[in-house]
C-alpha cells in the first residue's frame, strides 16, 4: 500500500516535471525569452537586468535549473498587464474557477446520475431511448453554442438572468448550466453503462431473486459497486471541466483561470500563460492522484500491493 | 438481433453485429455527406464571395432581399451574406479538422507501433509523453503554444492534431503488443519477413478497423478544438473564415442580430452530433472490443 502510494506519487511528480520541462523547451524554441517576454519599448538596461535575473547569458543547463528553481517557488516573472507576480494573478482567479467547476459538477451529478440509472432500469424501453437521446444532445452541443443560446433566451429575451459578470450568485447560474449540461449528458451515458454492467452481476440477480425491490437493489447493491468507475470518470472529467471553463468564463466574463489564460494568450502575457499552464497541470495530476488514493480506500480488493487498474478510455 | 451468437473458437475480428443503420444513423450519415459536399463544392454553391461587403445591407435578418440578391440566412455587421460565409467556413473548418485528425492519427499510431515494437526505454519515454499529454487539456496546451509561437496556419493545424494523438498511441500500442504474440505473426516472422513487411502488410491491416473507429470518435473533439480556438479569436484569423470565428464575431451582435451566431453554431452542433452518432454505430459494427448495450 505504502509502496504503491510512493510509486504513484513519484509518477505524479515526474509528470509535473515533464510538463514544466516541456514549457521550458517550448519557450526556448520560440526564441530569445528576453525578446518575447518583454515588450518592444523595454529600455536596454531593463532588458540587460532581465537577462541577468533569469540567467539568459549562462549555459542552457544552468538556465534550466534556474527555471526549475523559480517554478518551484511559483515565480514565473511579472505580468505585463499589471506588473504584479504572474502567480498572484492565478491564485486570485483560481477560487472562481473552482466555484464554477464544482457547481457545474454538482449540477451534472444531480441530472446525469438519476437519468442514467433510470435509463438502465428501463433498458431498451421508451424511457431509456428518450433519456439517451437527451444525453446525446447534451454532450454533443458545443459549450460556446449552448452558452450563446442560453444568453439569447434568459438574458436577452426573458431578461431574468445576467449574461456577464460575477457580482452575485445569480451570475453563477448561466455559466454553471452551460458547463454542467454537456457534462450531465456524458455522465448519464456513463451511469447507464455502469449500472447495466452491475445489474448483470450474479449478486444483483440473487438479490432480485430473493424478492428485494428493484429500487432497493439499486441503492443497496448496485450504486456502491458503481462508485469506483464513477470516481474514475469524474477524475477524467476534471480535464473537460477545465477546458470548458476557458470558453465558458470568456463568454460570461467570469474572472477565472480559463479566462485569465485566454486573455493573457491574446496579449501574449507569457509569464501569466506559464503560471496558468503549470498550475493546471498540477491540479490535473493532483486530481488523478487523489482519485487513485480514494480508489484504494473504497475498493477493498486493492488494499494490498496490487496496482490500480487502468482507467476506462 | 435475430441470430444467436454461438461460442466459437475463431471469432472473426470484424464480424458485423448490427448491420442495419437505424433511421437516426442514416440521417447522420446523410448530413455528414451533405457537409462534405458543401466543403468540396463551396466555390459553386456560395451565392456570393464570402468577403463581399454591402454596407447598405448590414445586419439584415434571414430572408431579406438586398441589392438584387436574396440573403437566405441574413447578413452580418459588414453586410456580408451569412449563407455564403457559412459555406466557406464549413470548408475551412472541415479541412482543418480532417488534416488535424490525419496528422494526429498517423503520428499517434506510429508512436504506438514504435513503443510496442522497440519496448524498453523508447516504450517508457513514449508512454510518459502520453501520460503528460493526458494531464493537460488539449485546449490549454494549444493556447499555450499559440502564446509562445504566435499564430500561423501551419502551427494551428498541428495544434488541432494534438487532440487525441495519445489515444491512438495507447490504442495502437495495446493492439500491436497483443497481436505480436499471435501465431500468424510468429509464422510470418519465422518465414523471414522483415519488420517493415510485418508492420505494413500484417499488423496494420489487422488493427486498422479499430484505428478508423477511433479516428471517427475523435473527429468531433478535433472540430470542437478548432472551433473553440477560432471562437476565442485565437484560431483562424480574418479575412479567413471558420464556423468558430463566425460564431465568435456574432457573439457581439446577439442583441440585434441573433442569426450571425446561431446558424454557424447550429452547423457545428449538427456536425459533431452526426459524427458522434455515426462513430458510435461504426464502433458497434466493427470494433469487437467495444461493449454493446
Amino acid at each position: 500500500m505504502l509502496r504503491f502510494l510512493s510509486l504513484r506519487l513519484l509518477r505524479a511528480l515526474l509528470t509535473v516535471l515533464a510538463c514544466v520541462t516541456a514549457v521550458f523547451v517550448a519557450l526556448r524554441l520560440a526564441g530569445d525569452p528576453a525578446d518575447i517576454m518583454l515588450s518592444i519599448e523595454t529600455p536596454p538596461d531593463v532588458r540587460a537586468h532581465y537577462r541577468e535575473l533569469w540567467g539568459l547569458d549562462r549555459p542552457l543547463a544552468e538556465q534550466y535549473l534556474l527555471y526549475l528553481a523559480s517554478a518551484v517557488r511559483g515565480d514565473f516573472g511579472l505580468s505585463f498587464a499589471d506588473d504584479r507576480p504572474a502567480f498572484a494573478a492565478v491564485t486570485e482567479a483560481l477560487p472562481n474557477t473552482v466555484l464554477l467547476g464544482s457547481s457545474a459538477l454538482l449540477l451534472a451529478l444531480a441530472i446525469g446520475l438519476p437519468l442514467g440509472v433510470l435509463a438502465a432500469l428501463r433498458h431498451n424501453r421508451a424511457a431509456d431511448r428518450l433519456a439517451m437521446a437527451v444525453a446525446v444532445l447534451g454532450y454533443a452541443i458545443p459549450v460556446f453554442f449552448l452558452g450563446i443560446l442560453l444568453i439569447l433566451l434568459f438574458a436577452l429575451k426573458l431578461r431574468i438572468l445576467p449574461s456577464a459578470g460575477s457580482d452575485s450568485l445569480r451570475h453563477l447560474i448561466l455559466p454553471t448550466v452551460t458547463l454542467g449540461l454537456p457534462l450531465a449528458g456524458r455522465l448519464a451515458r456513463f451511469a447507464r453503462t455502469a449500472t447495466l454492467e452491475v445489474l448483470g452481476k450474479p449478486y444483483i440477480r440473487a438479490a432480485r431473486g430473493r424478492g428485494v425491490m428493484p429500487l432497493a437493489v439499486i441503492v443497496r447493491h448496485a450504486l456502491p459497486n458503481a462508485a469506483v468507475p464513477l470516481l474514475m470518470f469524474i477524475g477524467i472529467e476534471i480535464g473537460h471541466i477545465l477546458a470548458g471553463s476557458a470558453v465558458v468564463e470568456t463568454i460570461f466574463a467570469w474572472p477565472g483561470v480559463g479566462r485569465l489564460l485566454v486573455d493573457s494568450v491574446s496579449t501574449r502575457d507569457l509569464a501569466v500563460v506559464q503560471a496558468v499552464i503549470v498550475t493546471v497541470t498540477i491540479i490535473m495530476v493532483g486530481a488523478n492522484l487523489l482519485v487513485d488514493i480514494v480508489h484504494i480506500l473504497i475498493d477493498p480488493r486493492l488494499g494490498g500491493f496490487s496496482r490500480a487498474a487502468g482507467r476506462p478510455a | 438481433m435475430t441470430t444467436v451468437d454461438l461460442p466459437s473458437v475463431t471469432a472473426p475480428a470484424a464480424r458485423p453485429r448490427t448491420c442495419a443503420m437505424s433511421p437516426v444513423v442514416k440521417l447522420s450519415a446523410g448530413f455528414l455527406l451533405v457537409i462534405v459536399l458543401v466543403a468540396l463544392l463551396a466555390d459553386w454553391l456560395a451565392p456570393l464571395p464570402y468577403t463581399a461587403q454591402n454596407l447598405a445591407a448590414r445586419l439584415k435578418p434571414p430572408l431579406t432581399e438586398a441589392g438584387g440578391t436574396m440573403h437566405w440566412l441574413g447578413t452580418d455587421q459588414l453586410g456580408r451574406d451569412i449563407l455564403s460565409r457559412m459555406v466557406f467556413a464549413i470548408r475551412s473548418s472541415i479541412l482543418i479538422a480532417v488534416m488535424g485528425t490525419l496528422i494526429g492519427a498517423v503520428v499517434g499510431t506510429a508512436l504506438g507501433f514504435a513503443a510496442a515494437r522497440l519496448r524498453g526505454v523508447v516504450d517508457q519515454a513514449i508512454m510518459m509523453a502520453v501520460d503528460a499529454q493526458a494531464a493537460i487539456p488539449a485546449l490549454f496546451l494549444a493556447l499555450t503554444m499559440l502564446a509562445f509561437f504566435g499564430n500561423n496556419i501551419v502551427l494551428f493545424i498541428i495544434l488541432v492534431s494534438v487532440d487525441g494523438w495519445d489515444r491512438y498511441t495507447r490504442l495502437a500500442r495495446g493492439l500491436v503488443v497483443s497481436e505480436q504474440e499471435s501465431d500468424y505473426i510468429n509464422a510470418v516472422e519465422a518465414l523471414g519477413a522483415g519488420a517493415p513487411r510485418v508492420i505494413l502488410r500484417h499488423l496494420l491491416p489487422n488493427i486498422a478497423a479499430a484505428l478508423v473507429v477511433q479516428a471517427t470518435l475523435n473527429f468531433p473533439g478535433t472540430i470542437l478544438l478548432e472551433t473553440s480556438l477560432s471562437f476565442l479569436g485565437l484560431g483562424v484569423q480574418p479575412p479567413g473564415t471558420s464556423l468558430g470565428l463566425m460564431l465568435g464575431e456574432g457573439r457581439r451582435y446577439l442583441l440585434n442580430a441573433w442569426w450571425i451566431a446561431v446558424f454557424p453554431g447550429l452547423a457545428i452542433f449538427l456536425t459533431t452530433l452526426s459524427m458522434s452518432l455515426f462513430g458510435d454505430w461504426l464502433r458497434d459494427r466493427f470494433d469487437p472490443t467495444s461493449e454493446r448495450h
